[in-house]
């Protein structure tokens, strides 16, 4: 008796399944590509390959075109897909990876595995960004959220915020992308200062979570008065919820972006492919699904304009550090968050 | 055979560890991860320890009262143990949280409000989670206790003090110190509740300085060197129980029925008042589950029910394998205690989730494409992640059968399929159908090694409620946790009740 | 013909030698002081106690490999001789497949050895309904299916009263009588023994001596079996 199931039981067993779904009326499951029908393969996070991200839809519309099977292959959330590149190496079978963003770009950079994307730099984004290896396909502001109903004064700095005796919820940047975007806001707003506002913080903060979709859940149950999340959150609720009572602080030291960037793996089969579906996240067709489907701010600048809720909150100072910078700032600051956090 | 078994089983979680090492360089902790060690054995021993004390007076009490819904009681038990951490951690704080019923009714009393963040908030946790598994435990060795015995006891004139001194005391000591073993190594590992609940950097523990290791600094090295901690903590822990071990020696009864006595006077009011308040401890957070989940139900996403059905199916499967296995490694412990068989079913448990996932992602890689085994390799996590808690259910019960009908049996040539036939599932199907249970819940809630492997369209359940949540979908996501607790409760009270079927 | 072949089993402290055979048909009790060895050299014989010197033979034959449930033996244990979870007709099945597929013929088998044993009709029953008599009953039915040329008696029947043990011993004579087996029964009472009728082993100060006939041995004891049976 062995660990290992032998081959042939785990077919069948998923035959078993296959043949339940379909006779569920249930024929979701994801179609083979045909044999000689080129495959793209984008390693991606979670939430941009589900079903309510734009995952489907661009995968729709970039098909239509391309004559190829266009596949996502979901790798976590953001932090993990560069482990994961890592893991692959250049035994990769992806061709393209989406979703890094620039905190993290440098150590991508630096494993060699990406080839440069030959795009021009998109335009809408609020600072100027051009990166041979990595494209921008879409960004955001990190932000304060709250709720309008319970708080009527938001703090309109960190300063404030600590003066003030309200909670909040973050992220911690040893798991998430937004918690150390987060730290990086602090650090580039204020510099040497940074030490000082986080133990100014310890006691506004009522707990830190491993990722966003926990801190932001807190907030939503009451837990907290503010949630560290983007300035494009209260346009969910909005737009999907018809609720207008979420509402982003905005912060007179400005505000850190998180920009999302694309890249092409050196080892791909599939250049050619590649390269297009880069030149693809650039296009009208692909930058016109982002604001509803991933939330955030679209690359390059719409025809038709941004939807309802996406002008509500425009910070007037953006905050973004060099890749390489952002890589040398990490540990000091992460050592320094630690520090005046742990007491 | 089950040498055999338990040598594959420490094989697969050090191979892994290694797997991950061998790709990484050097190892150096640093102060920080020194301090995450402190921390993780301080909240995973004091978690075990309270949990593991509470549960003697409930279990207690479950033991010798009798009341309607005692039996949806001891039911309702498994069902916090099931529950993936981040659905209990907002269960919990619909109760204990900032805005839960316990601040709000203080606020409405004038009393100060208190806060869950911190140590206590895990240790909170853990006990909500774990209670639960300690109390089922320690009941089993309870009624273990042969009604000759008790008789013994009544017809010498016992008082509880005596019973207990004589009778209940050695069944503590031979089931506690398992019990203890295996809630310590388990909240070893445990990280969403320890990050959320813990307020801050001060709660770190091994597993996030694993989890920072593997995805932001991709230090290899670093993340096995953790691992390899965390391993050798679980591997303490389990010989410490091993050796702790002391059999009760009551020997065999004759199934008859008797029940333990039921004292009156104080000890009735104490036993009602340790009932009622586990009951309302256990499911006032149950219930917010459900209050939270219901809303969203009428909208699940399609995506939903095919992640929902390939859960059910890996969890089968996985139980099965489990199930099979556990029985094997047991029964040959029972017949000889073996340390080998004791580290091979307790490591699996202090092995970091996210280690384990890379190390299976690193083996399979040259060999295949990943997602094609996505399925399989969640079997084979789930197998090897459940199989401990299987192998604790059962052992106590192999043992009393080794020592009371091994003779016997071996008398009448009773061996093979003729054994597990006529003595094996009939003695054993009451904790089988339980330990069962436990492992297809389990399986159904696992999560972190399918996340690396999952391709388009394999997404199992938990997954999916992850995807939900992390799309502003936080009602969808709900009501899919929903669906996934009650979907893992289901199977738990299917094979459990199974099994009390079985061995009525 | 069972031989002891200069039988030594240790362990710790403890020591029991034993050198001497016996023949089929022969009714031997088993007695000595509590802790001298009447159990071991017993469970020695049944195979689950391994020899630590010389060997247990059968018709010649080295028992050393053969398993408990292999050997020419029937043991009945102090207690814990019937599962309680099977019926009674099915602990006596067991005894003649342990697969438990019993055909007509073997069914009626075991319905005989019930009537046989006086418990025609409780059959049916799970052990945790039968009297202690009723439970040594139907233990030694069990014995009587499986027709084994060796019977070894632990002392299964000391929780009985008087009378009632009085009756067991005339019915392990009537099953020995029908399959011509080999009796060694444990007891610590030499009113069994001669009960029992036929020699007694003595067991004392780490040996197991060679059965004497009983009367003789109980007439004559030696000092060792007079401490023990407390005469002058």
């Amino acid at each position: 008796m062995g660990f290992s199931i032998p081959d042939q039981s785990v077919a069948s067993w998923r035959d078993l399944m296959k043949t339940r779904l379909l006779a569920a009326g249930l024929a979701t499951i994801a179609t083979q590509g045909m044999a000689d029908t080129p495959v793209l393969t984008v390693l991606t996070y979670d939430s941009f390959a589900s079903e309510w991200g734009p995952g489907p839809g661009v995968e729709a519309t970039f098909e239509a075109t391309c004559g190829c099977d266009l596949q996502f292959v979901p790798a976590g959330d953001g932090a993990a897909l560069l482990a994961r590149v890592q893991l692959e190496g250049a035994g990769s079978q992806a061709d393209v990876v989406l979703g890094l963003d620039t905190s993290l770009t440098d150590a991508a950079a630096a494993t060699g595995l990406f080839a440069p994307h030959g795009v021009a730099a998109p335009t809408g984004l609020p600072v100027p960004y051009d990166d041979p290896l990595f494209l921008p396909f879409d960004w955001g502001w990190f932000a304060f959220v709250y709720d309008k109903t319970k708080l009527s004064s938001p703090p309109t700095s960190f300063e404030a915020l600590a003066a003030s005796d309200l909670k909040v919820v973050i992220e911690d940047p040893r798991s998430s992308t937004p918690g150390l975007g987060l730290l990086l806001w602090v650090k580039a707003a204020y510099g040497d200062r940074a030490d000082e506002i986080w133990a100014g913080l310890a006691d506004n903060i009522v707990t830190v979570t491993p990722g966003w979709s926990e801190a932001y859940g807190l907030f939503l149950e009451g837990e907290a008065d503010m949630v560290l999340s983007y300035t494009t959150s209260p346009a969910y609720h909005l737009i999907a919820e018809a609720d207008d009572t979420k509402a982003a602080a905005l912060f007179d030291e400005g505000h850190y972006l998180q920009v999302e960037v694309a890249g092409k793996l050196a080892a791909t089969d599939q250049p050619e492919l590649a390269d297009a579906f880069l030149q693809f996240t650039q296009s009208e067709a692909f930058q016109s699904l982002i604001p509803t489907t991933n939330w955030m701010y679209p690359a390059v600048p719409l025809a038709g304009g941004l939807p309802e809720g996406f002008d509500a909150f425009h910070p007037v100072k953006s905050l973004l550090m060099s890749p390489a910078d952002a890589a040398a700032a990490r540990g000091p600051a992460l050592d320094e968050w630690r520090a005046a956090l742990a007491q | 055979m089950a040498l055999g078994l338990a040598l594959a089983l420490l094989a697969l979680v050090l191979a892994l560890v290694l797997a991950v090492a061998w790709r990484g360089t050097g190892l150096a902790l640093g102060p920080a991860d020194w301090a995450a060690v402190r921390f993780s054995l301080v909240q995973a021993g004091l978690s075990a320890l309270v949990s593991t004390v509470l549960a003697i007076p409930v279990a207690r009490a479950l033991a010798r009262r009798r009341f309607p819904g005692r039996g949806a009681l001891i039911t309702l038990m498994g069902a916090p143990f099931l529950l993936p951490a981040v659905v209990a951690v907002l269960g919990l704080l619909a109760i204990f949280g900032r805005s839960g019923l316990l601040n709000r009714g203080l606020e409405a009393l004038g009393l100060p409000t208190v806060s869950i963040y911190g140590l206590h908030g895990v240790v909170l946790a853990h006990v909500f989670l774990n209670l639960p598994l300690a109390v089922r435990m320690i009941l089993q060795g309870w009624l273990a206790i042969p009604s000759e015995r008790l008789r013994l006891a009544g017809s010498l004139g016992f008082g509880p003090s005596e019973v207990f001194r004589h009778l209940e005391a050695p069944m503590l000591r031979e089931v506690l110190p398992g019990a203890l073993v295996v809630i310590m190594v388990v909240c070893l590992t445990s990280f969403a509740v320890v990050l959320t609940l813990g307020g801050g950097p001060a709660a770190t523990t091994i597993e996030l300085a694993i989890y920072q290791a593997v995805r932001f600094d991709f230090d290899l090295g670093r993340a096995a060197g953790l691992a390899g901690v965390q391993l050798a903590i679980g591997g303490v822990a389990a010989l410490a129980a091993w050796g702790l071990y002391r059999p009760t020696g009551f020997g065999a009864g004759l199934d008859r029925r008797l029940e333990v006595a039921a004292p009156a006077g104080w000890r009735l009011w104490g036993d009602g008042l340790v009932l009622g308040a586990v009951t309302l401890f256990l499911t006032l957070p149950l219930l917010a589950v459900l209050l939270r989940g219901l809303p969203g139900l009428a909208e699940l996403p399609a995506q939903v029910l095919p992640a929902a059905l390939r859960s059910v199916l890996v969890a089968l499967v996985s139980t099965v394998i489990a199930t099979a296995l556990a029985l094997t490694l047991a029964l040959e412990s029972a017949r000889r205690p073996r340390g080998l068989i004791e580290a091979a079913v307790t490591l699996p448990l202090a092995t970091s989730g996210l280690v384990l996932g890379t190390g299976l992602f690193l083996l399979v890689q040259p060999l295949a494409t990943p997602m094609v085994l996505a399925l399989p390799v969640t079997v084979l996590v789930n197998t090897a992640l459940s199989l401990p808690y299987l192998y604790r259910v059962l052992l106590p019960e192999t043992r009393a059968l080794q020592a009371d009908y091994g003779r016997l049996a071996e008398s009448l040539s009773l061996s093979g399929w003729s054994r597990l036939r006529w003595l094996v599932l009939p003695r054993l199907a009451r904790p089988l159908g339980f330990g069962a249970g436990l492992a297809a819940a389990l399986s159904m809630g696992d999560l972190g090694v399918i996340a690396l492997f999952a391709g388009e369209g394999q997404a199992t359940l938990p997954l999916v409620v992850g995807q939900l949540a992390g799309a502003y979908r936080m009602e969808a996501a709900a009501a899919a946790a929903l669906l996934l607790v009650t979907l893992s409760f289901a199977l738990f009270w299917a094979f459990d009740a199974g099994g009390r079927r079985a061995a009525a | 013909m069972l031989q002891l072949d200069h039988l030594t089993h240790a362990q710790g402290d403890f020591r029991l030698t034993a050198d001497w055979s016996a023949n089929p048909g022969d009714r031997i009790a088993v007695i000595g002081p509590s802790g001298a060895g009447k159990s071991t050299l017993l469970a020695v014989i049944a195979g689950f106690l391994a020899p630590t010197g010389g060997a247990v033979r059968w018709k010649g034959h080295d028992l050393g490999p053969v398993a408990p449930g292999q050997r020419p033996v029937t043991i009945l244990f102090q207690d814990q001789n019937l599962f309680p979870h099977l019926t009674v007709a099915q602990n006596l099945g067991l005894g003649l497949r342990p697969d438990l597929r019993l055909s007509p013929a073997e069914q009626a088998r075991v319905e005989e050895a019930l009537a046989r044993v006086g418990l025609a009709g409780l059959g049916q029953r799970k052990p945790a309904q039968l009297s202690g008599g009723q439970a040594g009953r139907a233990a030694l039915a069990r014995a009587l299916l499986r027709a084994r040329p060796v019977l070894l008696l632990d002392e299964p029947f000391a929780a009985l009263g008087p009378a009632l043990r009085a009756e067991m011993l005339a019915l392990v004579r009537e099953v020995a009588d029908q399959t011509g087996a080999l009796v060694l029964m444990v007891t610590h009472d030499p009113e069994d023994a001669r009960a029992l009728g036929g020699e007694t082993v003595f067991v004392g100060d780490g040996r197991a001596n060679p059965p004497v006939e009983t009367g003789t041995l109980l007439a004559n004891p030696p000092q060792a079996l007079q401490d023990y049976l407390g005469r002058k």
